[in-house]
Parts: structure tokens; sequence; C-alpha cells
């Protein structure tokens, strides 16, 4: 048997039984969603983003709105009377890295799509005061001067298609030229209105 | 909600080590702790010394020992009642998607009756009744008021509903079919249109309309612009039309700012305000309840 010391006294083997100890939570937890249907094949309907909803997405995370807000409905009622149908696995395939989030300090916005007009996201963008006047949110003015010139944005998407986002050949052809110029308030505006919308909202 | 189960290797995979681990962290638990009978103390070192200081080699206490055992024993019974082990389904089979639909079943029920009593009232007759009102008023404020604002007061762009003047109509309806399939205000920018006098000229006799001052001159060949380009929308005296939307030009309601640089902003480049369609977030009988607080507003 190996005793204390021998352990405690070769770091090497220390390490290794460490990592196998910790690998068992992995191996039996993570790895097994890897080959699941649930995980890896997408909802019926679920598209893949735009140019400009991506550019928009990279603005999101950018300005680390998943800091605040969340983008997954849990199965309880009280989130879905608010939110809409709870957020399942086959919604996220296309997300190069998830943008889940951990915390609410503002609400969740995992269906926000459609939910607002454009102009209300603008207006609220600009000052969030302006339509809800307790809001703490931080106010983004310089997304409505900055302009993006989409000089990466075919970029991106062909390294999201290296790991399996489904852009086409035409869509990543046409990039730079339907982002170049365009604000980067229109940009995340078009992302936030696609949100959550390819699931049913009723509630 | 289905979900499908994996493979049997899968299944196989996650069972054994899960219960590997269990079953190793028992025999490390035994194996190290001290096969002499249980003391207290001893008087056993770990053979070691460094500066003349040794370190007694004391069982762990046996509250401590205890606790390991109850952890592993709840660990078990846990993976008996519920999945854990695979496709397992656990003792109870218990999922969240079902104690999500106990949770909206129950709910059901629970407020189904009281839906139902409202269903039968006319929007109107909610508005004057107070529970009725006051469920409208909660459902309001968490779905309309971050544009309508706390108490339907509006804001740029987006309408007040409190002030008994609507683009669409007023009746019970009306208002239930805005909120159910949303509206799109359809201005068309008439910049490129009339030229930049025109606009100048129209917004100084679009301002005469409601008694604003304006260059009389402005007012008189605007007036010629608005009776070709504007009446087909809001009417040839300027009081709008509500089946298309067309606001009143001749009260003081000013969705977009009544200045004459708004105005103007208006006329050049048009305006679409959206009120997004809630058929396909709300039930059907909170639409109802809503338009019955949204009715009670400015009546």
């Amino acid at each position: 048997m190996i005793k204390h010391d021998t352990i405690e006294k070769n770091i090497s083997l220390m390490i290794l039984l460490i990592v196998i100890t910790i690998s068992g939570g992995g191996l039996a937890e993570i790895v097994p969603l890897f080959f699941q249907k649930e995980t890896t094949v997408p909802v019926e309907g679920l598209r893949v983003l735009t140019p400009l909803e991506l550019e928009g997405r990279d603005i999101y995370i950018r300005e680390g709105c998943s800091v605040c807000h969340t983008q997954q409905i849990r199965p309880f009622r009280a989130e879905t009377e608010r939110y809409g149908h709870y957020s399942v696995a086959g919604e996220f395939v296309y997300d190069h890295p998830f943008l889940w989030g951990s915390k609410r300090t503002g609400p969740d916005l995992a269906r926000v799509g459609g939910r607002y007009s454009d102009d209300w996201h603008r207006a609220h963008l600009y000052n969030p005061r302006d339509v809800v006047p307790e809001s703490i949110m931080p106010s983004y003015p310089w997304l409505f001067s900055d302009k993006l010139n989409g000089e990466d944005t075919a970029a991106k998407m062909e390294a999201l298609r290296v790991v399996g986002v489904p852009f086409t050949d035409e869509s990543i052809a046409n990039a730079e030229a339907e982002v170049k110029g365009k604000t980067e308030i229109t940009a995340l505006v078009a992302y936030l209105q696609q949100l959550g919308t390819v699931m049913s909202n009723r509630r | 909600m289905e979900t499908s189960n994996m493979t049997s290797f899968w299944s196989m995979w996650i069972t054994i080590f899960t219960l590997a681990v269990i079953i190793g962290c028992l025999i490390l638990v035994y194996r190290t702790r001290k096969s002499e009978v249980y003391k207290e103390t001893t008087t056993e070192t770990m053979h070691h010394s460094f500066d003349g200081i040794e370190e007694l080699d004391n069982p762990l206490p046996r509250w401590w020992f205890n606790m390991f055992i109850i952890t592993i024993i709840f660990g078990v019974i846990y993976l008996f009642l519920y999945p854990g082990l695979g496709n397992y389904k656990g003792y109870l089979n218990w999922t969240s998607y079902n104690q999500w639909e106990e949770e909206m079943a129950h709910a059901e029920e629970h407020y189904k009756p009281v839906f139902a009593k409202f269903a039968t009232l006319t929007v109107e007759e909610i508005s004057t009744n107070d529970n009725a009102r006051l469920m409208g008023q909660r459902m309001f404020n968490n779905n309309c008021a971050l544009c309508h604002g706390q108490g339907g007061a509006g804001a740029y762009g987006f309408p007040n509903l409190s002030d008994n003047d609507w683009l669409y109509g007023k009746t019970g309806d009306t208002i239930k079919t805005s909120i159910t399939n949303g509206r799109t205000g359809a201005m068309p920018p008439w910049g490129a249109v009339i030229g930049e006098d025109g606009v100048r000229n129209v917004t100084s006799y679009v301002l005469s309309l409601s008694g604003q001052q304006a260059d009389d001159s402005a007012v008189a060949q605007g007036k010629t612009t608005y009776q070709a380009m504007c009446v087909a929308c809001h009417g040839a005296d300027g009081k709008g039309n509500q089946m298309l939307g067309a606001p009143n030009l001749t009260d003081d309601v000013w969705l977009y700012g009544a200045s004459f640089e708004k105005v103007a902003h208006t006329i050049r480049q048009g305006r679409s305000g959206v009120m997004p369609a809630h058929g396909s977030l709300l039930s059907k009988n909170k639409i109802h309840l809503i338009s019955g607080y949204v009715y009670s507003l400015s009546n």
C-alpha cells in the first residue's frame, strides 16, 4: 500500500493522483454530454446569425452585457411566466462561447427578441433612464457613433465554422459588405432582436 | 419535454465512474483509519522530526470520521431516489421538467377560476372591477411599463395611454387588437419628395393646425403641399385617421415632440414606431386584463 509519506515526498506522484481524482467528476458529468442528442443537435428552426448579428454579439461580449444579464431561463414557473419557455441546450449549439452568464443584475435576455421595438432598444441603450426611470444600467452612447469596418467579420465566421457553425460560403463572402459602415447600435439591436425567437414564447 | 436516452455505453460509463468514486472514498476512509481499537490520543508519531519537533499520529476524530460515512450514505440514498446513474430514472422519477410541469398544473388549477371569472366581463367592465383592474395593472407594470411608463404615462416615441388621445381608437376591442397583433406606424419620409423647403413649409402649416405661431406665407405654401401629399392619411382637416393610426395634428399631443425642428424631422425622415405583437407572448386571459387596465387609465 502507498504510504502517506510516499505521496507527500513525491510531488509528481501527488500531481498524478490529484489529476486522476479531479478528472473523475468531469469524466462522469461533462464528457458524456459531448455525445448527447440534446446538447449537440440544434432545436428545430435554429439558424446561424447573420454577419450583422454576429458583430452585434461581439459587441454584447465587449460591453460585458453577460456580466449583468443571463441568457438562460430555468424551468421554474416564476421564470417561464416572466421570460417565456425555459431554455433548452439545443438552442445554444451555435453559441461559441455561450453567453449564459451567471448573475442577474438586470433581467434575463434569453428571449428578449421581438419583445420591444428597435426604437425602444436604441433609446434604452443610449440612456436607460429615458425609458425606465429607476434603471441602474449604464449608458452606451458610443455605440451610436462608432461604426463597424467589417474587416474581421469574414475571418470570425471562418473560425466559427471550424467549430461547427454552418455559415454558408455566400454569407461569408458578403459579410464585409453587409457590415461595413453600419453603426454598432444597429448590429447590437439586430443581435438582441433575434434572441430566443426560435422557440414559442407564450406564457 | 422529451428526453432521449443516452446509449448504454455512456450510461455504463457514468454509472461506473460514479460508483467507483463512492466506493473509492469508502475504501480510502477505512484504509487510512487506525486499525487498532479507537483511542482519542496516542503516543505514536509520524516518524519524522524537524528541529526536534515531532508530529503525533493521532487518529481522525470520531465525529469527523462519522461525517465522511454519513456523506457516503447520503450519496447512495440520493442516487437511489434521483436520476444520477446513467439512464436509471431514480425511484422518485424526478426531472426538472416534471417539476416545472407540476408547478404549472398547480398554478393552472389555482388561477384558472380567477381568469375564468374575468373572461366573461368586457374590457370596459374590467376597468371598473377593482380586482381585475389590479391584476391588469400588475401585468401592465411587468410587461408594458418599460415603454409606456408606470401608469401608462408614455415617453418620447412611446404613446401616453392615460390622456384619452388614441392613435387607433379608444374602444376595448381596438386596445386589445393593438396589444395582440401589435402596430407599426407608417409615416413615410418626405424629405426627398418635397425637398427641404417643402418640409419647412408643411411643418409651418402643421404647427398652425394646432394654433402655434407660424410664418403666414410658409403656412399657405405648406397647405398646398399638405393637400397634395398628406390628406390621404391625416385628413383634409388634419384630424387624422384611426383606421390607419394617423395622428390628429390639430390637438396638443405630440408623440415625437412639438418643436418646429422635431416636427420637421418627422416629416423629413418619416416615423415607424413599433408596438410589438404580444399575442405570442401573453395568454388571451392576460391580454384581456391588461386591456381593461389600459382602458381604465383614461376612462
